[in-house]
């Protein structure tokens, strides 16, 4: 009998993986998925954090995916890996601080790297979702043979829904297969893939706007860029990219930041940082939960304080009362007047 | 047969989904892990997890803020 083919896919939870892999599903291929978490994914979960968000469906697209398309998943941890793609992407920078384009060089080569520890259970090949011209800055005609070399993937990575646009790879050439039944969707316009999806029966698929990750958010890049310049060093921990999704951020100073919760949820995710942040808690009055990011000190008190009250109900009070809070320090008591709506200037609004 | 338990309390998701999955490596069929958890995603995300990769979600238990998510090793 002739030898099965496998195949490993790059799954992102939208829908242009799920057709990769149908695609080669129907010509008998066994699929199975990978997922790269970098700490910057687009999930729902995070987004589930604050209150008004809790409706949305708590899923993880790439989960969810690998479910309808009947394939395992494997998730990989590459945060730490991650770092030097994105803090010294060869590349650049796509319009926000996302290096799409290192960053799809980076997921192929771990795929590459996957192959290599699975060949043994035939796994010989790799696919993605990618289509030509789709992205701006990683899905173009000269980055599709950018990616396959620096990789190191060449010839053996496939994209089976614009592959009959490029040179074959080895899988067609080699006859596993059938590159008459692969495709050729090229250029923004979704409706290829929304007929295909169609006559796949996929419905209720994620369909992320900008792109997969929080990096392609301005707002979140602003952030991101922000705490590097607050910090002096472009470096970031696991902990600094959550609270980045959370709160509402302002530097009065250029040495701290205040992370404002804006409701209930995300006064509780916050909760979960008191021991390692300073925080600051109205306490005459129901107000949001305030942690105190960078270097911040009794001279500090009033004005983040104020701040802090600013979004609470007192803050039409004269005066409210709030506790600081500096891990291992005793709490500190203190009596302040909220900031008007004027006095919180634009410019720190992060 | 044995039982583990596995510490995913305050990791967001898909933390505790990769955690679980790098301890199910090292256990065998039969085996029945027990995972905390603090996010609520998880409720959906490891089940859904242990479905396609053939192992049995078993149950959860909810004590105050901690899931404690069961699956039987396939
Ligand atoms: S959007 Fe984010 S995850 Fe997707 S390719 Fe760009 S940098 Fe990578």
């Amino acid at each position: 009998m002739a030898k099965q083919h496998k195949a490993v896919a790059l799954i992102s939870g939208g829908l242009d993986s799920m057709l990769a892999v149908r695609v080669l599903q129907e010509q008998g291929i066994e699929v199975e998925g990978i997922n790269f978490y970098t700490g910057f994914c687009v999930e729902g979960h995070t987004h589930a954090i604050r209150n008004h968000d809790k409706d949305k469906q708590k899923r993880n697209n790439a989960l969810w995916a690998a479910e309808q398309l009947g394939i395992k998943l494997h998730i990989v941890d590459v945060i730490e890996e991650y770092k030097d793609v994105l803090l010294n992407p060869k590349h650049g920078y796509g319009a926000n601080m996302n290096p799409c384009l290192d960053c799809k060089i980076f997921m192929v080569s771990k795929a590459v790297q996957w192959v290599k520890e699975n060949h043994t259970n035939g796994f010989d090949f790799i696919i993605t979702g990618e289509v030509i011209g789709q992205r701006p800055m990683s899905q173009r005609k000269q980055t599709m043979p950018i990616v396959a070399h620096e990789s190191g993937a060449d010839d053996i990575l496939l994209r089976p829904l614009c592959a009959k646009n490029l040179p074959a790879t080895k899988p067609e050439i080699e006859g596993w297969v059938d590159r008459e039944k692969l495709y050729n969707f090229s250029g923004r316009n979704r409706k290829p893939q929304m007929a295909l999806a169609k006559e796949f029966g996929f419905t209720d698929y994620a369909s992320p706007a900008g792109g997969c990750c929080f990096l392609t958010d301005k707002n979140y890049s602003d952030k991101l860029v922000d705490l590097w310049k607050g910090r002096g060093s472009r470096d970031y921990e696991m902990d600094d990219i959550m609270l980045l999704k959370v709160g509402r951020h302002l530097r009065p100073k250029p040495d701290y930041k205040l992370i404002v919760a804006r409701d209930a949820g995300e006064s509780k995710f916050l909760q979960g940082y008191r021991k390692q942040l300073p925080s600051i808690q109205v306490i005459s009055h129901n107000g949001p939960l305030t942690l105190v990011d960078g270097t911040f000190g009794r001279d500090d008190y009033q004005t983040a304080a104020g701040i802090v009250a600013r979004y609470g109900q007192g803050r039409d009070s004269d005066e409210v009362e709030a506790t600081v809070t500096i891990p291992g320090q005793d709490v500190v008591t203190i009596k302040v007047k909220p900031l008007t709506s004027e006095q919180v200037r634009e410019e720190w609004h992060v | 047969m044995s039982e583990y338990e596995l510490d995913a309390r305050r990791m967001l998701c898909p933390m505790p989904v990769i955690k679980t999955q790098n301890k199910v490596k090292e256990l065998q069929t039969g085996d029945i892990l027990n995972v905390i958890c603090t996010d609520p995603g998880a409720l959906s995300d490891i089940p859904a997890w242990a479905r396609i990769n053939g192992h049995e979600f078993v149950g959860h238990d909810q004590q105050d803020d901690e899931l404690i998510i069961t699956i039987k090793i396939g």
